[in-house]
């Protein structure tokens, strides 16, 4: 079987968190009755003109700088010419061969443009299709039509649908806390298209790529774009061409359908609005910019937990992406502190995150949970100082969750306290170990270390987890070959 | 009654203001002028004057105002002569319009025109063709000819326009009245419905220069609405030239060669008002535009072009017509454009279109814009030796009525003289200097960027030298018809 590697490029929208509109004085708004947020403007009426939101360009640039981009001096915007009801004007402003902000990268992805634009309108088709075509009747509410809209293209530089997801996140993260957007999946203030084709691996050649549409979740998109990629090897292997088409995802069935294809591709005949003058961006608005950039965005966030405090690559990544993790690990680490630590090690504090994530639920954030960062702290600075064995401190964060309250209360509590080599009983329990298994004893006393398992299963078993494991083995080992 | 007629709107507006007649008066007495128009001038007429609102003590003192019907005015029909918006009345007054009203000029009619002001004729209305009033089988001119011919026949004292490629000065020179072409971002363009957005200028239509210069006084300055509209440097005093001294006037030569299709009658009396000119003191010399004679080409890619989006938002969805499309969006949208739109219209944005098209984009459209430029240069050289542009508004007199329907590139030819003004964005004025067989010639000035003061000046100047006596139509052509 021919390996094939995929290539992946994202398209995602965002809407912008601005009071009003892009090109006009009316409010956004969420669940409202249809059609109260509108005026001559986003309702396409003759004669209304279009006026840049001020506020939507800040929140652009301010995007482009979070994503390293660089920021045109002088963009332009175009109309985008074609017809559909909730496109008022028959054309949609947006930006085409000159926008705000070019190049840049977030993560390990580079970033193609960043444009500004606006949104259509929102239709709704009564009737057993749910699709325009074959409905009853369908009604327009422009109460969406002209919300600012930032579009964000990459590169092509993803090569798995897991890497996708990922990064979606961290594009979120980035922009949740920029405060521009609600960066909401589910309500579509935040959409993500997908650009796919494969090639053989070790090829630099780009393959024929599809663009997929309605992955309106993370996993949506690792979903569909999986899905897209089996598709298209099955086609190669079966000596079949992949053709340019956009594909619609239907997370149901996990299959796609083509919405259009080439030969009714639209030529939308851009060129350059002729009611709005060009967007100047001059240092003032740059430097207001970047007086209201947060201090540090997630990807730095993310560098910092890894060079700085020796966090493990994927443990760093996963506390800068979601930033309540983040957050609640650098408060533990900073009780830590102050509590005297011992000696721990922000790496092993980390530890003790996905725990506690695992018992809270996967979506939680731990700042809401029983749990307080202090109380975690202390447990971790516990565990290190060999007050409480590994699996014994398990169960205290599975009471804390429960209950909250202080750790050394509840180790007490339940005679959860460790149980070391000074402590005779510890030696006794070795030493039924030992003369429970004599052919297992017997190999360590060989030097055959693989069979000391069973022995340190004994002595696990018999303390319910309270010794800890490394000192039970020095504890065997000492006895037995020492 | 006559005697009210027969004053101008400054010299009306002044007898008001020192309570001499009324203002209640004024209006009723062009009211009924304007219902009993056999000209075809009007698409709708005031049913009475406005109560009394204090326009009395306003600068314009309550001389009332047509209004071109593009110009959207809330609840009135606002209809762009065209059948696709039959009936329609929008929610909101444009800005000149408003502007015109807060300063004393209230609403008196909406006057006809071609059909999305494209024509040179006022035949491409889906209201009927507008006549004129020197000889009613003849043209008005187009695309403001019904306030042309309103203003020329008495039935208005004075009426606005809008001038894309020529539409306020031809059908001034036409029917023997004063034509402003501003700067373009003079006034604002808010609440026009748009032809061309980066040439459509609103303008006044009037009796006199003096006239023209009290309402363009009344019409100027920046729009939050128009982003393209500008703050206008300085005052527009009344003006009070009595002569021409130290004015150099430059006689394009590029445009009054063999291909402007000048008339002999037209050339003789240009000919004489520049003799006139030079007796009041003014210089004449030749002076080159060279890509000048390549305006009409480029203004007719250019302006189709941005016509072809302007129009989209015609689609039978939220207002105007809408012809039933069994069911399919398509056929809708194909349907209502189809019955909508006139000959004119449809040759033009199908022009646009494929102006606009991928593949052809650059030798088209890129080509004109940068022909665009070039114009706009030689302008700029030109007004380093000359104060202004004399030239011939129209090559021909008012034509007969159908004489030039069957052939359009005969009928572009009209606007050879007036379209390199506009690709410039510069002013230009129109004034009556004569007749020739009977029909009025126009005498055209154009000048830099935000010269109307000085154009108004020197055209005042000329204007008294001239003597015009446009008091004939007013007699024999306007309401009360042989």
């Amino acid at each position: 079987m021919t390996a094939y590697e995929p290539v992946i490029g994202l398209e995602i929208h965002v809407q912008l968190d601005t009071r009003t509109k892009m090109f006009c004085g009316c409010e956004l708004s969420f669940n409202d009755p249809p059609n109260i947020h509108t005026c001559p403007t986003c309702l396409g009426l003759p004669g209304a003109l279009p006026v840049v939101n001020e506020r939507a360009i800040h929140f652009g640039i301010m995007i482009g700088l979070a994503l390293g981009c660089e920021i045109a001096e002088r963009s332009l915007f175009h109309r985008k010419n074609y017809f559909y009801p909730d496109l008022p004007k028959g054309y949609q402003i947006s930006q085409y061969d000159v926008p705000l902000c070019l190049g840049g990268r977030l993560g390990d992805v580079r970033i193609h443009r960043v444009h500004l634009e606006e949104d259509a309108a929102k239709l709704n088709h009564l009737g057993a299709s749910g699709r325009i075509h074959g409905s009853d009747r369908s009604w327009v509410d422009f109460n969406r039509g002209g919300t600012p809209l930032v579009e964000i293209v990459t590169e092509p530089d993803i090569r798995s649908p897991e890497q996708a997801r990922e990064w979606l996140i961290l594009l979120r993260t980035t922009l949740r806390q920029l405060g521009v957007s609600d960066v909401d999946m589910s309500q579509g203030s935040l959409r993500c298209d997908a650009n796919v084709s494969i090639r053989r691996t070790g090829t630099s050649e780009l393959g024929t790529k599809t663009e997929l549409k309605n992955m309106n979740s993370f996993a949506y998109l690792e979903r569909g774009v999986k899905a897209e990629i089996e598709r298209q090897r099955r086609l190669l292997e079966t000596g079949e061409e992949v053709e340019q088409e956009t594909l619609h995802y239907d997370p149901a069935t996990d299959s796609l359908t083509p919405l259009r294809s080439k030969e009714e591709a639209h030529d939308y005949r851009y060129f350059p609005e002729p009611d709005l003058v060009p967007l100047v961006v001059g240092e003032e608005m740059l430097a207001a910019a970047r007086a209201d950039m947060p201090a540090e965005l997630p990807a730095e966030r993310a560098e910092r937990f890894e060079r700085e405090l020796g966090l493990h690559a994927d443990t760093a990544r996963l506390f800068a992406f979601r930033a309540e993790l983040g957050d609640y690990f650098e408060r533990a680490l900073g009780a830590a502190g102050s509590q005297g630590n011992g000696g721990l090690e922000p790496a092993e504090l980390s530890n003790w995150i996905p725990p506690l994530v695992e018992r809270i639920g996967s979506d939680a954030d731990p700042s809401s949970s029983n749990v307080t960062p202090e109380s975690l702290a202390t447990l971790a600075t516990m565990v290190k100082a060999r007050e409480v064995s590994r699996d014994a401190a398990r169960e205290v964060l599975t009471l804390l969750v429960k209950e909250g309250g202080d750790p050394r209360a509840i180790v007490e509590r339940e005679g959860l306290g460790a149980i070391t080599g000074e402590d005779d009983g510890l030696a006794e329990i070795v030493d039924r170990a030992i003369a429970s298994d004599p052919a297992a004893a017997e190999k360590v006393r060989d030097g055959n270390m693989k069979a000391i398992g069973p022995l340190v299963g004994y002595v696990m078993r018999e303390t319910k987890g309270r010794a800890d494991g490394g000192e039970i083995t020095r504890l065997i080992r000492d006895r037995l070959q020492g | 009654m006559s005697e009210l007629i027969d004053l101008t709107a400054a010299q009306a507006a002044e007898r008001i203001r020192a309570g001499e007649i009324s203002a209640t008066e004024l209006f009723e007495a062009y009211r009924e002028r304007a219902a009993a128009d056999e000209l075809n001038a009007f698409t709708w007429v005031a049913e009475a004057a406005p109560e009394s609102n204090g326009n009395a003590s306003k600068p314009l003192g309550g001389v009332p105002v047509a209004v071109k019907d593009l110009f959207c005015t809330e609840g009135v029909p606002s209809q762009s002569g065209s059948k696709i918006l039959e009936g329609y009345r929008p929610p909101y007054t444009a800005t000149v319009v408003a502007k015109l009203d807060g300063a004393g000029a209230p609403l008196l009619g909406k006057t006809n025109q071609d059909e999305f002001a494209m024509g040179s004729s006022n035949e491409n209305s889906a209201f009927g063709p507008v006549l004129n009033p020197w000889d009613r089988t003849r043209v008005p001119g187009g695309s403001s000819g019904g306030s042309a011919a309103a203003v020329a026949a008495g039935s208005a004292p004075w009426a606005i326009g809008t001038d894309t490629g020529g539409s306020i000065r031809q059908p001034a020179a036409l029917c023997g009245i004063v034509g402003l072409k501003p700067t373009y971002g003079a006034c604002s363009r808010y609440g026009m419905i748009a032809f061309a957005s980066s040439l459509d200028q609103a303008g006044p239509l009037t009796r006199d220069v003096t006239d023209a210069a009290l309402m363009f006084r009344h019409m100027i300055g920046r729009d939050q609405l128009d982003s393209t509209s500008l703050e206008y440097p300085g005052e527009i005093a009344p003006p009070s030239s009595e002569d021409l001294k130290g004015i150099r006037l430059g006689v394009p030569e590029d445009l009054t060669g063999a291909e402007g299709g000048i008339e002999p009658g037209v050339r003789e009396n240009f000919e004489a008002t520049l003799a006139l000119a030079e007796q009041l003191g003014a210089s004449i010399e030749p002076c080159r535009l060279p890509h000048a004679p390549h305006a009409l080409s480029a203004y007719y890619l250019i302006a189709p072009a941005e016509a072809s989006a302007n129009l989209a938002r015609f689609d039978g969805v939220r207002y105007g017509l809408r012809v039933d499309g069994d069911q399919d969006l398509v056929t809708m949208y194909s349907r209502t454009r189809e019955r909508g739109f006139g000959p004119e219209v449809k040759r033009r944005i199908m022009l646009g279109t494929y102006a606009l098209s991928s593949g052809y984009y650059d030798a088209y459209y890129g080509t004109a814009q940068k022909v665009r430029t070039k114009i706009a240069e030689d302008f700029r050289a030109a007004f380093e030796r000359f104060d202004f542009i004399a030239i011939p508004t129209s090559p021909c007199t008012a034509f007969e009525l159908g004489a030039k329907l069957d052939d359009p590139l005969a009928m572009y030819l009209n606007d050879f003289l007036a379209v390199p003004m506009s690709l410039a964005g510069i002013p230009a004025i129109s004034i009556p200097s004569g007749l020739s067989d009977g029909l009025p010639v126009g005498f055209q000035l154009a000048g830099p960027a935000f010269s109307e003061s000085r154009l108004l000046d020197a055209a005042h100047a000329l204007e008294r030298a001239i003597q015009f006596d446009g008091g004939r139509p007013m007699t024999d052509g306007g309401g009360n018809a042989t």
